[in-house]
C-alpha cells in the first residue's frame, strides 16, 4: 500500500505513468466513469480549502465512486481532542482512501503511519501540497508535450510560496530546465534552493523586472503576493502591483509561452489576459481533477483497460 | 582523589563535557539496564580542566552508542575487555534520533500531539543537518539543544 506525502515520493518513471493515465482520462473520460464503483474517498479537511476538496471529490465522482468527509476541524472529532492517528484508524473502517488537509505540518504523515488505507496529503500547513505540484507538472506536460528542455519563470512571492518551492524540487529531476526567478528584493527565493541548484549545476538567474525576461520564457508561473507577509501596509501596496501581468507584457512573450497560476488570483493577472490562449490557469484546474483521478486509481491499484 | 575500580567488560566514556554525564546516562538508556554504572562528575582533566566520565560494565553488544556522535563527538569511547582497553570507537552521526531533540516549529504536528515521538533524520552528513521527520524543520547538530 502506498501513500502520497510529497511530490518526490514518486520517481519520474512513476510520474510518467501517472500522467499518461491522466492524459488518457482527458481523452476518454467515459472509459473511467465506473472505475471506482463501490469505492469511497474520505476527505478529511481540518481546515477549509474548498477548491482542493472539491477537486478531490469531483475526481472520485468522475470515477463512479462516492465521497464522505468533513471540511473543518470543528465538525470532526478533533474538536473533542481526538488524535490524528485515532481518527485515521476510524476513517480506515469507513473509506477505501483518504485525502487529508491539516494546518499542522506532518499530520498526514502521522495518519499514513497508522492507516490501513492509502492517505493523500492534501496540504499540511506551509509544508507540502503534492497534488498541486502534480497538477502543475501535468499541465506543463499535457500542453507543452514534455517536462524537459524549457525555461520557466517563477514570479511573485518566491520566499514563502510553498507551491513554487515544491515545483522547483520536482522540476530539477528533469533535464535542461532553466529557472528565472522574478521577485521583489523582499521576496526572493530562499538560499537553500539556490544552493541546491548550484550543487546540481542547474542554470538559474534572479531578476526584478518581468518585462526583461518575458521573451525568454517558455512557461511563466505566476503567484500571489500575500498581504500577511508584510510588516507594513506601505511595502505591500508598493509591491502588490509590481508584477501585474497584462496584455502589454504578454505581447513581449513567445507565441507558445504558457501562463500558470495555482489560484486564487487577486490582481496579479489582469482579467484581460484570461482570453489569451496562452493563459492556461483555468485549464490547470481541470488538469488538477485529471491528475487526482489518476492518483486515486494508482493508489487504489485499479487498472483500467 | 576518588578512585573507581576497573571494569571487566564494557565501556569507559571519557572526556565528557563536565555536567553532561547525566544527560548521556539518560539518552543511552542506562537507567533501564541492569548493569553497574559509575558516574564521575567534575574529574580533573589536563586537557579540559574538568570533565565527566562514565564507566559502564555490560556486554559490549548491548549498548547503541550512535547517539553519542550527535551529543558530543569529542567523547572518547574506550571498549574494555578483560579489564583492558581493546578498542577506541570512532563516533559518527546517527542516521536517525528519537526523543533527543524537540521540534521547535509551532506548526509541526508534534506541537499539538504530545504522545508523538520527536524523530529527526540526518539529511546532510557533511553539514551535520537533521530534519524533523514530520515537518522537515532544520536543525544543525552543533547548535541544537539536546532534551
Amino acid at each position: 500500500m502506498r501513500h502520497l506525502m510529497s511530490p518526490l515520493d514518486f520517481s519520474t518513471e512513476e510520474l510518467d505513468r501517472l500522467f499518461t493515465i491522466a492524459e488518457d482520462i482527458e481523452k476518454n473520460p467515459e472509459k473511467y466513469a465506473h472505475a471506482c464503483e463501490g469505492k469511497k474517498l474520505a476527505t478529511c479537511f481540518y481546515e477549509p480549502s474548498t477548491r482542493t476538496r472539491l477537486s478531490f471529490e469531483s475526481a472520485m465522482l468522475n470515477l463512479g465512486g462516492k465521497v464522505l468527509g468533513f471540511s473543518d476541524a470543528n465538525s470532526s472529532s478533533a474538536a473533542k481532542g481526538e488524535s490524528v492517528s485515532d481518527t485515521i484508524r476510524v476513517i480506515s473502517c469507513f473509506a477505501d482512501i483518504c485525502a487529508m488537509r491539516h494546518p499542522k505540518e506532518g499530520a498526514p504523515m502521522v495518519a499514513a503511519s497508522h492507516s490501513s488505507i492509502p492517505v493523500i496529503n492534501a496540504g499540511d500547513g506551509g509544508h507540502q501540497h503534492p497534488t498541486q505540484t502534480l497538477t502543475d507538472l501535468l499541465t506543463i506536460r499535457a500542453i507543452k508535450g514534455r517536462l524537459n528542455n524549457f525555461t520557466i519563470g517563477l514570479c511573485g512571492d518566491l520566499k514563502f510560496g510553498r507551491t513554487v518551492h515544491s515545483l522547483i524540487n520536482a522540476l530539477v529531476r528533469y533535464d535542461n530546465i532553466n529557472f528565472v526567478f522574478i521577485s521583489p528584493e523582499e521576496l526572493t527565493i530562499p538560499d537553500y534552493i539556490t544552493e541546491m541548484l548550484r550543487d546540481k549545476n542547474i542554470a538559474f538567474r534572479e531578476v526584478r523586472k518581468l518585462e526583461d525576461v518575458m521573451p525568454d520564457l517558455d512557461i511563466l508561473y505566476m503567484t500571489r503576493v500575500q498581504k500577511e507577509r508584510f510588516f507594513n501596509e506601505e511595502d505591500y501596496v508598493r509591491l502588490k502591483d509590481y508584477y501585474i501581468l497584462n496584455k502589454e507584457k504578454m505581447e513581449l512573450a513567445k507565441s507558445d509561452m504558457i501562463v500558470l497560476h495555482p489560484l486564487p488570483r487577486v490582481n496579479e493577472i489582469s482579467v484581460e489576459v484570461d482570453s489569451d490562449p496562452r493563459a492556461v490557469y483555468f485549464r490547470q484546474v481541470q488538469y488538477g481533477v485529471y491528475v487526482r483521478m489518476a492518483l486515486l486509481l494508482t493508489l487504489l491499484e485499479i487498472e483500467v483497460k | 582523589m576518588l578512585n573507581v575500580g576497573k571494569i571487566e567488560e564494557g565501556f569507559v566514556l571519557d572526556h565528557i563535557k563536565a555536567g553532561k554525564s547525566l544527560s548521556i546516562y539518560k539518552h543511552l538508556g542506562l537507567d533501564k539496564l541492569d548493569c553497574t554504572v559509575a558516574i564521575i562528575k567534575n574529574a580533573r582533566s589536563g586537557k579540559m580542566g574538568k570533565k565527566d566520565i562514565l564507566k559502564v560494565e555490560c556486554d559490549i553488544n548491548t549498548l547503541n552508542l550512535d547517539i553519542l556522535g550527535f551529543i558530543d563527538h569529542n567523547i572518547t569511547v574506550n571498549v574494555i575487555k578483560n579489564c583492558e582497553i581493546v578498542e577506541k570507537l570512532p563516533l559518527s552521526l546517527p542516521k536517525e534520533i528519537k526523543n533527543v531533540l524537540k521540534c521547535k516549529n509551532p506548526r509541526c504536528i508534534t506541537s499539538i500531539e504530545q504522545e508523538l515521538p520527536h524523530i529527526f533524520v540526518l539529511t546532510d552528513e557533511k553539514k551535520e543537518i537533521y530534519r524533523c521527520k514530520y515537518c522537515e524543520e532544520k536543525y544543525n547538530s552543533s547548535d541544537a539543544t539536546v532534551l
